[in-house]
């Protein structure tokens, strides 16, 4: 039985290897189709029909949806993760932690229908007046609301595994409970919380389905810069952008920035996720 | 409480303790505290209330007037007519790998690192590289899919089919079953391990009547959370070579052709322009569509939630 249970946990360095091989060959693929030109990674646009890869769009595109993402995520999920953990009854966290994980189990397409039909024209629209109804803010928006039961449930997690003898400790000398808990237990989770923003810039980065419905470039990006009411494209979204084609495309650059793409993605993911593994590994060595 | 007297007024000897050292001030910085939190929690609340709401006045009426021909007929390019049965034919069939394919896999890995593994250096390279595929963006998945499955085995899966596309989704939550196992197997007591060797059990058997069957609760919770997943994602499908619902192509409801899934269908839809001739619009079927998607998805969170509580309860109260 040992070698089975062996062989299964070994598909996961299967599968790591895997992707490794398939986006490291096919990040070489790219750069042989572009015949090692790195010039046209530098352009006015993201043109990929016309082969012009301007990394700066897509990684700025990547950058403006993921901030507005956090500007949501942190206060709405930090400040849920705090009731939950210092305030809230029995009572009230049985009826609001369900809630708060029905909405970490919303499939993104549906939260990208939302941003789509709902945040577009009745929020930004109004407030804002964009030249386009989908823009980079309307993806950073719908991208918030994914994120914020990831930023609450590691919170959660930090604030819970701070021990109550510092709650009591801060008691006994007479603080009050707003004291107790931004002055005590908040400094003391400060790691874990670390960690949560860390993973939640992780995940704002890789959503995929929103940045691709709403951001508002479709196939081109021409790059208009910081304005998060302008269209934009995410790496993400260049990724989606680049499979559109027929299969005769299949062996040529358009198509292969998908794996350069892909790769540049993976690797930004696995370093904010590797510094995140160490600001939660922190935690749990403290207490 | 027995503190309070009539000479207090009713109130209890702690009050007026408290309103004496205080001078009764208010907690302005408390109460202020209190009310930013409560708004935040009330916000996140509200929005996930209007995101269902707003696809519910969307849906409803189209679900309504459409009613049953809206399930059991093919997409197009007529609001009016189309249906979303290849959707579910697509995702019925990628759930079916995910649960063919990741949970006997994802089990039996968590199995091997937590019973059998000792603490060197490879178990621990093992339990990283978990970590860290838990974390890899699902798109990229997608792009490991259409090379490996779509591509290296498309002697197998047929090229871009449903097959490649259940594949990739059962490696897409592989570590999620994975680990979740991992947590349930870790939190069984020993003193159940050690009640089977008592007895005279083997190894395999202490594993499979004791440690499985006491851990089954949390393990299935897991993986019942991972189908809901695996059903609602959309960008590994879009690589892997999913239709998305457009005008032309067709797909099919067959193992070795053209494919889609529900989350494709809501994507594709929600691309499409407003046509004023229709009486209903994509948009509507998009919302449609996601109403069934959510009702699926939350159907198995539900399952998953209350599974756990009354796992933790039984725990508790034993």
């Amino acid at each position: 039985m040992r070698g089975v249970f062996l062989g299964a946990a070994l598909t996961a360095v299967v599968i790591s290897a895997l992707i490794l091989y398939t986006l490291f060959k096919g990040t070489f693929d790219f750069f042989r189709a572009i015949e090692w030109d790195f010039a046209t990674l530098a352009d006015s646009g993201w043109y990929p029909r016309s082969s012009r890869f301007d990394l700066r769009t897509i990684v700025v595109g990547s950058i403006v949806v993921s901030l507005i993402a956090m500007l949501v995520a942190v206060p709405l999920g930090l400040g849920t993760a705090i009731y939950l953990a210092e305030y809230a009854s029995r009572r009230v966290r049985k009826i609001v932690k369900p809630i708060v994980e029905v909405l970490a189990g919303m499939p993104s397409v549906a939260v990208g229908f939302f941003a789509v039909y709902v945040i577009a024209p009745d929020l930004v629209s109004r407030v804002f007046d964009p030249r386009q109804p989908r823009n980079m803010l309307v993806a950073g928006l719908g991208i918030g609301l994914l994120v914020i039961p990831i930023m609450a449930s590691v919170c959660e997690d930090a604030l819970a595994a701070v021990p109550g003898s510092l709650r009591e400790a801060s008691y006994g000398v007479g603080a009050k409970k707003v004291t107790t808990v931004f002055q005590v237990v908040l400094p003391a989770a400060v790691s874990g919380i670390v960690a949560a923003f860390i993973i939640s810039a992780s995940r704002a980065i890789g959503e995929t389905m929103v940045a691709t419905m709403a951001a508002g470039a479709v196939d081109t990006a021409v790059y208009k810069g910081f304005s998060p009411l302008q269209p934009g494209m995410t790496m993400t979204a260049a990724m989606t952008n680049a499979v559109g084609g027929s299969d005769q495309a299949a062996a040529e650059a358009p198509f292969k920035v998908l794996f350069f793409v892909g790769f540049l993605l993976f690797m930004v993911t696995l370093l904010l996720n590797t510094i995140g593994d160490r600001y939660v590994q922190r935690v749990r060595q403290k207490y | 409480m027995a503190l309070a007297t009539p000479a207090l007024g009713g109130r209890t000897a702690g009050d007026v303790v408290r309103a004496n050292l205080t001078k009764s001030q208010r907690d302005v910085p408390g109460l202020l505290a209190l009310i930013a939190l409560l708004t935040s929690v009330l916000v996140t609340i509200l929005v996930l209330f209007t995101l269902i709401g707003t696809i519910l006045v969307d849906a409803v009426p189209f679900l309504r007037d459409r009613g049953g021909s809206f399930v059991t007929r093919t997409i197009g390019s007529n609001p009016d007519v189309i249906g979303l049965w290849p959707g579910l034919y697509g995702s019925f069939i990628i759930g079916l790998g995910v649960i063919v394919i990741a949970f006997p896999l994802g089990i039996a890995a968590a199995v091997y690192l937590e019973e059998y593994a000792k603490p060197t250096r490879f178990t621990r390279f093992v339990q990283i590289n978990i970590r860290n595929l838990a974390g890899v963006p699902a798109v990229v998945y997608g792009v490991l899919g259409f090379t490996i499955f779509a591509g290296w085995l498309g002697g197998l899966t047929g090229g871009k089919t449903v097959i490649a596309a259940a594949l990739t989704l059962a490696v897409l939550v592989l570590p999620i079953v994975m680990i979740t196992s991992m947590e349930a197997i870790r939190a069984v007591p020993q003193g159940i391990r050690d009640a089977g060797y008592g007895v005279g059990a083997s190894r395999w058997e202490t594993i499979r009547d004791h440690v499985l069957s006491y851990a089954a609760p949390g393990i299935l919770t897991g993986t019942v959370l991972s189908l809901a997943r695996a059903l609602g994602e959309a960008a590994p499908l879009i690589v892997v070579g999913a239709l998305a619902g457009g005008v032309g192509l067709l797909p099919e409801t067959s193992l070795d052709g053209k494919f889609t899934a529900l989350p494709m269908l809501i994507y594709g839809w929600s691309g499409q322009p407003t046509d004023a001739d229709n009486r209903w619009q994509f948009s509507n079927s998009a919302a449609a569509a996601s109403v069934i998607l959510l009702a699926l998805v939350l159907f198995f969170n539900f399952a998953a939630i209350l599974l756990r509580n009354r796992y933790e309860r039984s725990r508790t109260g034993s």
